[in-house]
């Protein structure tokens, strides 16, 4: 009998359902999964290096890009890192504005993931549908900080200005009627929280157009119940956060235990599953949004009611008015200083870790004193979900695969860094 | 002897002129369906589609045709070259081939042939010997993924649709698609849909497995094998492949509306006023309209549904589709002993 070897597949990196770069060795028997290797590193682009040559501020644009789909909350890790060295905090405000998107970019991270793994199992208009509202939210960042995906927001020290009173306009073109462009600018003809409260008004019932297309749809789970099972105590053993855990039913999510800003003054709860497979992942992100949702709610309440600083006005480390540097020469030369050689911090060693829409998204600082860290170690979510592929897709068919790995959400900015 | 030659070819070219004459409609409606599924897709997922290229995107079909016509036409080094130029026509031939037995409208038939259903469903089994060189061919480990389960595939759900037509043929108690659509005359209740309905419930299903579309496309399967069996193909090659899929989809709709739903009979029929207020509508517009909807089903079904997984579309195959023809042959046969009308008295 002639020697039976299994069969290797490459899967990726330039594949559809690879989400980005990554490279996936598949050793087969049939369709089944024998093995599967993720090879990582295809997308690497030295951000940790690339912080230690710079200083602090300057690296917050990089935050963006490690989870492109998550960009807030990126810079919320690495710019909360920083306050801790400095040991200042930002004003009230900020923080809700901060918490706001947030959670604005924990329902655009999730739409786009939810799109996703629909399209990769084959319901291909969820993900239309999924953009038809992120482009709502995007709307929200363009509106804040002029652009539309990588916005560098958030500042030590508060959020980098106040939320705008005014929505920029759809105009009338050749293509659009003037009656279709009102249509469209109805919701924006008041501030930038008048638009994203339209928006939490009407995003659940767009969370049940989805459900209506999925929860309960036969093929989807038949695609999805049972695969790609963790258990809590492997979900726990393999260093899993975020949803990840939350869907094999631990219940751990720093928004809670380990709270920071201001979640602790809001209300809401932590979606957990049952069984930690990709159906339960699934339900617990669609809850997520719901919940979220919810905290955008409260924040935009609180802001409404609440007007004042978004920045701390310690010009060591943050940037005076443009009309005060004009009259005031202590102004400008903080500027200059501010601008060119930066701030240093003070020696020694943080990290600082928040609920990223994947996970526990940590940044670790040491510092010797100098404008810019001695070294930053970013602990991504996806890395430790993408090192248990294997686990999870052994005896699983080559389709399942493609939903595990989608459920795991993973982006690969972040784990190639 | 020229007299004779020319007697002998006369009906060789009047032959020739009828294939024109059905193949050219048949290959417009193609190129149109395509279009038709990208703005009803489009409809359905909130987004306008293409309306750019001449009236409402009436030319998007034709500028997609010129643009794979003048792409280069790369084959793999490793590909078997004559196989793998072969295959796209083996996949195209059987598609075109199965309209001759389909009739339009009384007496509109290429070939007015008693074993008609037995026909298609030859023609239908062959095209699988398509996708099955090219991805044998194309020597690529994805293409040779796509070729396996499309093999599966259509092995079981063969069996499915023919056990669906054997209701029929029972039921009319002919194999030639004339007689079947003429034995259902009487009106919208008299059509086989409604004596036959798991049957033709079972026959869609596997019609649209036969078609390879979602939700059972795994042979393509986008997300996990690329584009499975015609993923080394590019130009003219992807474009056949491509005309392929759309003329089955055209074939499937049309047979559905033949065997279940009276061809080109008026669901009018029997209704005392309605009857005769559209007694000067053709057959064949009744035809087309049905195969229309039949094709709008299709599309709305690819928009909706999720793709099953390889083992999950077998075990539909074997243990509901053919388990539920099985049963309701036999129940079928007693309707027909006892006569029940009003469909077998």
């Amino acid at each position: 009998m002639p020697d039976l070897r299994n069969y290797t597949l490459n899967f990726g990196p330039q594949h559809p359902a690879a989400h980005g770069v990554l490279r996936l060795v598949l050793e087969m028997d049939g369709e089944v999964i024998v093995r599967a290797d993720p090879h990582v590193g295809l997308l690497h682009r030295a951000t940790e290096k690339l912080a230690e040559t710079k200083p602090f501020n300057q690296s917050i644009g990089y935050m963006d890009r490690l989870d492109y789909v998550s960009m807030m909350c990126n810079e919320h890790g690495y710019v909360l890192a920083i306050e801790k060295l400095l040991g200042v905090t930002p004003p009230v405000r900020a923080q809700y504005i901060r918490v706001m998107f947030d959670e604005i970019t924990r329902i655009l991270n999730h739409l786009l993931w939810l799109g996703a793994h629909a399209l990769d199992i084959g319901a291909m208009t969820v993900f239309l549908y999924a953009f038809r509202e992120r482009e709502m939210l995007m709307d929200c960042y363009e509106a804040v900080s002029g652009a539309r995906l990588h916005a560098t927001y958030y500042r030590p020290g508060g959020v980098y200005r106040d939320l705008p009173d005014s929505m920029p306009q759809y105009q009338a073109s050749p293509w659009r009627s003037a009656a279709d462009v009102a249509k469209q600018n109805a919701d924006r003809q008041g501030s930038l929280l008048d638009f994203i409260e339209a928006f939490t008004d009407t995003f659940p019932q767009k969370v049940d157009e989805y459900e209506t297309l999925l929860t309960d749809n036969r093929i989807w789970k038949q695609r999805t119940v049972d695969i790609g099972i963790v258990s809590p105590e492997r979900a726990k053993a393999l260093g899993f956060s975020g949803p990840m855990l939350r869907g094999s039913g631990v219940l751990w999510d720093l928004r809670k235990h380990q709270p920071y800003e201001v979640y602790d003054k809001l209300d809401f709860d932590i979606p957990l599953g049952k069984n930690g497979d990709c159906y339960d992942r699934y339900l617990v992100r669609v809850e997520e949004m719901r919940q979220s949702n919810r905290i955008v709610k409260q924040c935009i309440d609180w802001l409404r009611k609440h007007p004042g600083e978004v920045m701390l006005s310690q010009h060591k480390i943050t940037p005076p008015t443009r009309a005060e540097m004009k009259g005031d020469m202590e102004s400008l030369i903080h500027h200059f200083k501010l601008f060119t050689e930066g701030y240093t911090v003070p020696v020694g060693q943080v990290y600082a870790a928040v609920e990223h829409p994947k996970g526990e998204f940590g940044v670790y600082l040491i510092s010797d004193g100098a404008n810019k860290p001695y070294r930053l170690k970013i602990r991504p979510p996806g890395f430790s979900h993408l090192a248990a592929l294997d686990e999870m897709c052994r005896g699983h068919m080559l389709a399942d695969v493609v939903a595990i790995l989608s459920s795991q959400d993973i982006v690969f900015g972040e784990i190639d860094r | 002897m020229i007299k004779q030659g020319i007697l002998f070819l006369l009906p060789l070219i009047w032959i020739v002129i009828k294939i024109v004459i059905v193949l050219v409609p048949l290959l417009v409606a193609v190129a149109y369906l395509t279009l038709a599924e990208r703005r009803v897709i489009g409809a359905i997922q909130v987004r306008i589609g293409p309306n750019r290229v001449g009236l409402w995107g009436f030319g998007q079909p034709i500028a997609d045709a010129v643009k794979l016509f003048f792409k280069e036409s790369i084959s793999p080094t490793a590909a078997s070259r004559k196989l793998f130029i072969f295959a796209p026509v083996i996949s195209l031939a059987p598609a075109l081939a199965a309209w001759a037995a389909i009739p339009f409208q009384s007496g509109w038939v290429l070939a007015n042939i008693n074993a008609g259903v037995l026909y298609i469903l030859a023609m239908t089994s062959l095209g699988v010997y398509g996708i099955l060189i090219s991805g044998w061919a194309s020597n690529s480990k994805y293409a040779f993924f796509g070729a396996m389960r499309s093999a599966a595939q259509v092995i079981s759900y063969e069996i499915a649709m023919g056990f669906a037509l054997v209701g029929v043929l029972m039921a009319a108690g002919s194999a030639n698609f004339t007689q079947i659509v003429l034995h259902q005359h009487g009106g919208f209740w008299h059509w086989y849909w409604l004596p036959l309905l798991p049957l033709f419930v079972v026959y869609w299903i596997s019609g649209i497995a036969e078609t390879n579309r979602l939700p059972f496309d795994m042979a393509e399967g986008e997300s996990e094998i690329v584009a499975g069996f015609h993923v080394e193909y590019s130009g003219m090659g992807f474009a056949l492949f491509f005309l392929a899929e759309y003329a089955n989809m055209i074939l499937i709709s049309a047979l559905a509306a033949l065997l279940f739903l009276g061809g080109w009979l008026s669901p009018f029929e029997g209704i005392p006023g309605l009857a005769f207020l559209f007694a000067w509508v053709p057959g064949i517009i009744w035809f087309v309209i049905k195969i229309s909807m039949f094709l709008f089903l299709l599309i709305w079904i690819r928009a909706t549904l999720p793709r099953y997984r390889y083992d999950q579309i077998m075990r539909l195959g074997w243990k509901v589709l053919i388990p539920v023809t099985l049963v309701w042959i036999v129940l079928l046969s007693i309707a027909i002993l006892t006569h029940l009308p009003p469909w077998f008295n």
